[in-house]
This record gives structure tokens, C-alpha cells and sequence, in this order.
């Protein structure tokens, strides 16, 4: 098939450029085709924008039953009684308290690990990366409570380490992605930097870690994103109510505030909950996008 | 001579040197791996054949396989088991929604950047402030979706989490939405890798629409459609956070409830960790094995580019 591809572009390379005028039909339907998308977006983003105008709204505008979009009276007070609840700003401390050690750690134990499986040579090599990549096969189910287990016997449930030290340790698939994008840059720095004397610490330091600055960067925040959002080992592992994060926090919002219908309340709770990820996503979709494009041609 | 001796040696030496260094890097994720990976799987094995809770004894009492019999006459896991196949569905739902929409996209559409954008919202937002949202979106007196249908209709709408049938495709409903701006986004990707000139040689030799689609798109997205498959397999087994914020007891007869949500009331309510254990080897053994199929399957449809 493919040789006879490259006959058929060889022996018609003149109409080559001819064929990509779109007639009236293919207009017709490039013009349907993106009504049809439109649609989509709209069913796709309508909830949240719901969720925002729900925000606004008072309990009566809420408890009609009729269908309305726009808040009328416009209430904001929702979003003050939402931010001095003592829980609710605690939640927000507690996902940053987890958050900068395991970035900062985490971030720096996985480019060095990163730098060693691309640039480096030692015998094991490919069995401890292939060990290493397995474990995103295994389900978090299966290890929860062992590690809860774990946890507890080392007396770190009464506190946020059963959500920091592991994170500490790295994390396999942002040093995949490091690795991937260590593999563009030539090994000749590398041996350039060994006859120079320079350290290997100090080559991963001074050299490399500059030039993997923006894929470090990307995933630096997929991972913001991913323990920003993580819900299940925060309800596993956090016995006291003072180190809920803030997932578990508007959880237990929605739980309560619901039985008294005060959906408002809810609702406000959430739209802050999901602004720091979408804020982020909407000034760096593009990098955050190509990185998720990539993991699936690989 | 006896100065490439002296280089060998000297050579061998750097290399020690490396290996030493290049193990010292990756010795931190190494010992993650260890403690929080190797050790707990070992420790679920053992204590699957435990009658364990905690407070007890885990080598007193030791029952051998007698968690796993249990487990598997109970009919409360052959339910949460077939929920979870059923909730299922939506994966072959959202892949064909997603080739489609992300072929229309292809076409180089004007807004491509600002569709794809929006598409993708969901993906990114907070599973737990989504799943309260559709809640929201779901309830039956005064939900989005029921007074629309009031609206439109003058009718009730269903009771979209109520009810025992309703409530699985209101979960469908709820996965497909929240994941399927990933799957437009890797099957864009692909359909971007394919090279135009297939198409146009197709075009040259009379193919229509429907044969460049099945002969030359189909084929060449199959390795993201694996992809896309394998993941949303291997995610679809550990439904589980939006089950229990949308339907905080499983909903009505257990009919929301999945295996994960089982293991969940099991270990961490019911306080019978041994049997959890078990319950989580046993999700390990699906999911392995279901892979393994796939990935033993996989040369008879995925093609590679070139």
C-alpha cells in the first residue's frame, strides 16, 4: 500500500495542490460539521456554567423547579459564607501544605531519576525502569490498605505525611516523560562535561536540568493538578477532620449543606475548588494539551 | 602497551564511578517502589487469607482461601461486579464520539483551538466538585435536567439517581462527559500523524468517504484506540469516587455500587481488612488478566504507521 502511495504522489505531483480546494458541498458540510461541535462544546461546558450561575442564586430562584440560567436577584454571599468557614480555608491550606513539599521534593528526586535512566550508564538499568513503569499498571485498590496499614502503625494518620512522603519519592510517569524529552537532547554535553570533570550531580545541575526546564515545568503542573484534585487517599488516610484536604472538605460540604438544600452554598464551594486547575489549564492548555497528546502516540 | 592497560583500567574505574552515581539517582523512586508498591502487594496477598481487621491478630488468623469462597458466593459482589461492567458501556460510547468529533476537527475547522479547549474542561476539573455538580444536574425535583423536561414538556423527568435502572445510565452519562475531551484530544493527535498523501493517493484512485475511513483512518488510529482502550479498561475496573458522591450508599438496592466501592465499605466501613485485602487481589488478577488479553490481541488489529 505504501509503495504505491509514493508512486501515486510521484506520477501526480501536479494536481497535488488542486485537490485541497474545498468545493461548495465540502463547505456545506464544514459548515454543519462545526454547528454539530458548537452543540458539543455547549453540552460539555453548560454544567459548569450552571454550576456558577447556581452560585448566584437564592434558595427560592433554586427551589422552583423551573428551568433558568441567569440569577435573578444576583447573590453573592454565598461565596463569603463559603470562604469564612474555618474548614473550608483550613482544606485550602492543607492541599498547599501537600502540594510545595512534594512538588519541590518530588520534582527534583524525579528529573535527577529521569537524567540517570536517559543519560547515564549502569548495569540494571532497563529492569529497574521497567519494574518503575509497571506500577501504573497497578491499581491504587489494591495497595490502599496495606498502605493505610502502613500509615497507621507509623503513627502518620493524625497528620498530612501519608500524603507527602510517597510523592517525595518521585513520580514514574513524570520521570518517563523527562526521559522521553532527555532523549532529544545529544549525549555529546554529556561526554563533554565527563572529560571536563564535572560531576555527575553537577552535569545533571548545571546542565541538563536547565534544558528540561519546560517539560519539567508541564509536569510539574499536571502533577499541581492531579493532588490538587486527588480525593481517595485524602479520605483513606486523613483520620482527623483538621488535616482534611480540600477535596474531602467540599465533600463533606456537599454531604451536609444538601440535607438543607442550600445548593447555592454547594455550588460556590465548588467553583472555588475547581478555579486553580482551570485558571491553570486555560493560560497553558497548550503545553498540558501536547503533553497529553504525546502519552498516547508515545 | 602499557598505556592502554593503564587506560582500560583507568576506563572501568569512571565506569564504576558511573554505576555507582547513576544508582544513587534513582535509588529514591526505587525505594518508593519498594515501600509503598512491592511491600503493600505482598502484604495484600498474605493478608487476603487472613480473617484480619486491624484490631487482631493477622498471622492468628489465618483461614487460607476461605475470604476469596466468600467473596465469591456473595451476591453483593456479583452485583458490584456487573455495575461495573455495565458503566463499561460508555467506553465504546466515548471512543466513537470521540474519533467523530475529533475527525470533524481535523477538517481544519475555524474555533479548532477554542472547541478543543472546551472539550477538555471537564477532563481537568476536580472529580469530586464535577460528580456534586451532576448530583445537582440529576436531582429529581429541582435538577438542570428535570426542568428542562418540565419545560419542554410539561412531565416529571426520571429520577435520574433514584431509580435502580435509571441510576446506571445517569453514571454513564456523567463518564462519558467527564472523559471524553481525553479521547478527542489522542485521537486528534493520531489523525494528525497520518500523512495526507494516503488520503489524496485514495482520492486518486477513486475511493469514496466511507472506503478512505476504513481503509486508511481506521487502521492508522488503532494504536490510540488500544490505547485509549487499555486505559479506560483499566480505569473502568476502579470506578469508584463519583459512585460514592453521587450515591453515598451505593444508591437504591446497591444498583450504583462497584467493586471498588464494595472493597471500600468492606475494608474501611465494616472494618474487615483481610477480606478487603482479598477483595483487591482479586480486582488485581481481572485487571492483569484483561490486559494481558488485550495486549496478546493487539497484533491482530493495531496497526503501526509505516
Amino acid at each position: 500500500m505504501s509503495e504505491a502511495v509514493v508512486r501515486k504522489r510521484i506520477t501526480n505531483n501536479a494536481d497535488y495542490k488542486s485537490s485541497k480546494v474545498t468545493s461548495p458541498k465540502q463547505k456545506a458540510i464544514n459548515a454543519i460539521l462545526l454547528i454539530v461541535l458548537l452543540l458539543v462544546a455547549v453540552i460539555m461546558v453548560f454544567p459548569l456554567v450552571y454550576m456558577v450561575a447556581t452560585s448566584f442564586m437564592t434558595k427560592n430562584q433554586i427551589l422552583s423547579g423551573q428551568f433558568s440560567v441567569i440569577p435573578d436577584p444576583v447573590l453573592i454571599g454565598k461565596y463569603a459564607e463559603v470562604l469564612s468557614k474555618g474548614q473550608f480555608i483550613s482544606g485550602i491550606l492543607n492541599t498547599i501544605k501537600v502540594e510545595i513539599p512534594v512538588l519541590l521534593i518530588g520534582g527534583f528526586t524525579s528529573s535527577l531519576a529521569a537524567f540517570a535512566f536517559a543519560k547515564m550508564r549502569f548495569r540494571g538499568k532497563g529492569l529497574v525502569f521497567l519494574l518503575l513503569l509497571a506500577t501504573i499498571m497497578i491499581p491504587f485498590a489494591v495497595v490502599m490498605i496495606p498502605q493505610y496499614v502502613l500509615f497507621t502503625k507509623l503513627h502518620w494518620t493524625d497528620s498530612l505525611l501519608p500524603l507527602i512522603i510517597p510523592g517525595c519519592f518521585g513520580n514514574i510517569s513524570m520521570i518517563f516523560f523527562l526521559r522521553q524529552n532527555l532523549y532529544s537532547i545529544p549525549s555529546d554535553l554529556m561526554d563533554a562535561a565527563k572529560l571536563d570533570g564535572c560531576g555527575y550531580f553537577k552535569t545533571y545541575y548545571k546542565i541538563f536540568l536547565p534544558l528540561m526546564k519546560g517539560a519539567l515545568g508541564t509536569q510539574l503542573m499536571l502533577w499541581f493538578m492531579g493532588i490538587w484534585n486527588d480525593y481517595l487517599a485524602p479520605t483513606i488516610f486523613l483520620r482527623s477532620e483538621k488535616n482534611w484536604t480540600l477535596q474531602v472538605v467540599i465533600r463533606s460540604f456537599n454531604s451536609y449543606y444538601a440535607i438543607q438544600s442550600d445548593y447555592a452554598l454547594i455550588m460556590a464551594a465548588s467553583v472555588i475548588a475547581l478555579l486553580p486547575t482551570l485558571v491553570l489549564f486555560f493560560i497553558f492548555q497548550r503545553m498540558i494539551i501536547e503533553s497529553i497528546a504525546i502519552s498516547g502516540i508515545k | 602497551m602499557k598505556p592502554k592497560v593503564k587506560e582500560k583500567i583507568r576506563l572501568s574505574a569512571m565506569a564504576k564511578r558511573e554505576e555507582r552515581w547513576g544508582l544513587l539517582f534513582v535509588a529514591p523512586p526505587l525505594i518508593g517502589f519498594a515501600l509503598f508498591m512491592a511491600y503493600p502487594i505482598i502484604f495484600a496477598v498474605i493478608a487476603s487469607m487472613s480473617k484480619w481487621t486491624g484490631m487482631n491478630s493477622l498471622w492468628g488468623n489465618m483461614v487460607g482461601l476461605q475470604n476469596y469462597g466468600k467473596i465469591l458466593t456473595d451476591l453483593k459482589f456479583w452485583k458490584s461486579m456487573g455495575t461495573t461492567v455495565i458503566y463499561m458501556i460508555g467506553i465504546p460510547i466515548g471512543m466513537i464520539l470521540g474519533m467523530l468529533i475529533a475527525m470533524a476537527l481535523n477538517r481544519k475547522l475555524p474555533l479548532k483551538r477554542a472547541l478543543t479547549t472546551m472539550y477538555y474542561v471537564p477532563v481537568v476539573s476536580s472529580l469530586v466538585a464535577v460528580a456534586i455538580l451532576w448530583a445537582w444536574v440529576f436531582n429529581y425535583d429541582y435538577g438542570l435536567l428535570n426542568s428542562i423536561i418540565k419545560g419542554l414538556t410539561g412531565m416529571h423527568g426520571p429520577n435520574w439517581l433514584g431509580d435502580a435502572a435509571m441510576v446506571k445510565i445517569s453514571m454513564i452519562i456523567f463518564m462519558v462527559w467527564k472523559g471524553l475531551g481525553g479521547t478527542i484530544i489522542l485521537y486528534l493527535a493520531g489523525l494528525q500523524n497520518i500523512p495526507r498523501d494516503y488520503y489524496e493517493a485514495a482520492e486518486i484512485d477513486g475511493a469514496n468517504g466511507w472506503h478512505k475511513f476504513k481503509n486508511i483512518t481506521l487502521p492508522l488510529l488503532s494504536p490510540v484506540t488500544f490505547y485509549v482502550l487499555i486505559t479506560s479498561l483499566i480505569g473502568g475496573f476502579q470506578v469508584f469516587v463519583e459512585v460514592q458522591v453521587m450515591t453515598p450508599n451505593g444508591g437504591p438496592n446497591y444498583s450504583s455500587a462497584t467493586v471498588v466501592f464494595y472493597l471500600f465499605e468492606k475494608a474501611f466501613s465494616n472494618g474487615q481488612l483481610g477480606y478487603g485485602c482479598a477483595v483487591a487481589v482479586l480486582l488485581a488478577i481481572i485487571i492483569f488478566i484483561i490486559t494481558a488479553i488485550n495486549f496478546k490481541g493487539q497484533n491482530k488489529w493495531v496497526q503501526t504507521v509505516e
